[in-house]
């Protein structure tokens, strides 16, 4: 008698893993960030006490950003904001004409081996700090006030405009570099008629968000003494004064919003 | 097509027609004199005789930077391990407050468009026009100096971050698995789970280190306003003049900062 045989299926569905298809790499995977995570939870010594009384303060900040006061410190927020709006403009400008000969030289295709190497090591050297901690030595230079601002900021735009735009300039079409260059073009004709339409729809939208860019840290780097609104914004919060506070980080959220729409308008128009 | 006649009868190609060169000509003058009006006002209080005494300042502080002193490394051990702790931590807080935030603002999941769609926009663009050093000015104000305020500030910067990106790619996904999974009856929370979790969830992932990678390099400087971390010796040192341990916590940061970088590519590369 031929006996029935029978393979059995599950009967219900499981989802199978999307990574990690191992069984034991799985549990070794959450298993370690579990431990870690508990280690660092517990290296971490939290003054209850100090957070519960400042439960009351956070809730002042609160009410201070939902009805912010304008008024009482509206000479120094508007002191702020002109000198932040000013370093933002004139660092954005200043950064990009740095950044166009860099971003050039920093394209393989554009430049022989010798400057590509000391134009990306530029880049490197600027996108490696934060712009708080170059704003601490230009101000240990420069002294305090905006013109340190002005000089952090720009440099910081330096790394990232040029690097993106020496990247642009690497994936151009070469077709047209080609057929500029069989005109028996010299190389600044090539970079004006065959480079420069390919890459400036890039770098005017570069430029546009690193505007954006600017004017966010325009107002961190006030708090190490580079001028601008994080100046006021320290003040206000060293005097525990929240309502000024409040009323200084809503102008900042508008302005980004602001700034951030504007240049999505533009972008779209010029992509 | 723009063409110039010269006196002699040749005709020469010209990039632009004579109307458009004129407005572009404007454009660039107002683009100078707005520059140039910027800077009179930015400038109307510096005192010019600091600036021309920076290039002597620099050398003098250049001259007491080197060489580093490298023994201070060994107290820089415990700062290393709260400033990694404070960006690990902060960034999976943040994370856990982002992904209800996202799916509350991406046009496809959200259950309603008319108010929560709002407010969870307006939650992103608020925490992401407001960095990290400020968030933790005003929490170390608030909470106390500590780990605690910079873990927080790291967490709140981070929301609108992996929020942005994260509700983008939920409303960019393939609307015909979200069809055949509702197709079979399934629940609005079903729907969320088996159609689009597993579309988002490797650029989640990959969103999620991203920012774990930046929030290394802020929690890094966040003790400079009381937060805890390197930076808190950063500031010590700064207010000591001491110079040697200053390069020594400038290399510590750039170190652990290619480090982070360095993994953060690597993982991303192995999810995405």
């Amino acid at each position: 008698m031929a006996e029935v045989v029978s393979t059995r299926y599950p009967a219900r569905w499981r989802r199978p893993p999307m990574f990690l298809k191992s069984k034991a790499m799985r549990w070794l995977v959450y298993g370690g960030l579990l431990i870690y995570v508990v280690a660092a939870v517990a290296t971490i010594d939290v003054n209850w006490a100090r957070a519960y009384e400042g439960l009351e303060r956070g809730w002042r900040f609160l009410q201070g950003f939902l009805v912010p006061d304008f008024s009482t410190r509206w000479r120094d927020i508007a002191q702020g904001l002109e000198e932040s709006l000013t370093m933002t403009v004139t660092s954005t400008i200043a950064g990009i004409l740095v950044s166009i000969p860099i971003g050039m030289g920093g394209a393989r295709n554009l430049a022989p081996a010798p400057v590509y190497y000391a134009c990306r090591s530029i880049i490197a050297t600027s996108r490696a700090f934060q712009e708080i901690i170059i704003a601490i030595l230009l101000v240990a230079m420069f002294g305090f006030g905006p013109f340190a601002g002005f000089l952090t900021l720009t440099f910081a735009t330096i790394g990232f405009i040029a690097k993106l735009l020496a990247d642009a300039i690497e994936e151009i079409d070469e077709w047209q570099v080609e057929a500029i260059r069989a005109t028996g073009a010299s190389w600044l004709q090539l970079v004006n008629y065959a480079v420069q339409p390919q890459v400036m729809p890039r770098l005017i939208g570069l430029s546009l968000y690193r505007f954006d860019i600017n004017f966010r840290e325009s107002a961190v780097i006030g708090i190490v003494g580079a001028g601008g609104i994080g100046a006021t914004l320290n003040t206000s919060i060293d005097r525990y004064e929240y309502d000024s506070a409040g009323a200084v980080l809503i102008l900042i959220i508008v302005i980004v919003m602001l700034a951030e729409f504007g240049s999505s308008l533009i972008r779209k128009r010029v992509q | 097509m723009p063409v110039s006649h010269s006196l002699d009868g040749n005709n020469t190609w010209r990039k632009l027609t004579p109307r458009r060169e004129l407005i572009q000509w404007i454009g660039w003058l107002m683009l100078v004199a707005f520059f140039v009006f910027c800077w009179q006002i930015m400038t109307k209080d510096t005192i010019w005789a600091f600036i021309y005494d920076a290039p002597r300042q620099g050398g003098d502080i250049l001259s007491r930077a080197f060489p580093p002193r490298l023994f201070y490394l060994s107290e820089l051990i415990a700062p290393l391990w709260d400033t990694l702790n404070m960006a690990t931590l902060g960034t999976l807080a943040g994370t856990l407050l982002a992904v209800p935030i996202a799916f509350l603002a991406a046009r496809n999941t959200t259950p309603s468009l008319l108010v929560l769609r709002p407010i969870a926009l307006f939650l992103i663009v608020a925490s992401r026009s407001i960095n990290s050093l400020i968030w933790a000015l005003l929490l170390v104000s608030i909470l106390g100096p500590g780990l605690l305020a910079g873990i927080i500030a790291i967490a709140l910067r981070s929301i609108g971050f992996v929020g942005k990106l994260l509700y983008e790619t939920i409303e960019e996904i393939d609307q015909t698995q979200v069809e055949a999974v509702s197709s079979t009856g399934a629940s609005r929370m079903q729907v969320i789970d088996y159609a689009i979790v597993p579309q988002v969830l490797p650029s989640f992932l990959g969103i999620t280190v991203f920012r774990w990678d930046i929030n290394i390099r802020e929690s890094a400087i966040l003790g400079l306003v009381g937060a805890g971390g390197l930076g808190l010796k950063l500031q010590s040192s700064l207010n000591m003049l001491a110079w040697p341990q200053v390069t020594t916590i400038f290399i510590m940061i750039l170190a652990t900062v290619v480090l982070s970088e360095w993994i953060s590519a690597a993982v991303r590369k192995v999810i995405v």
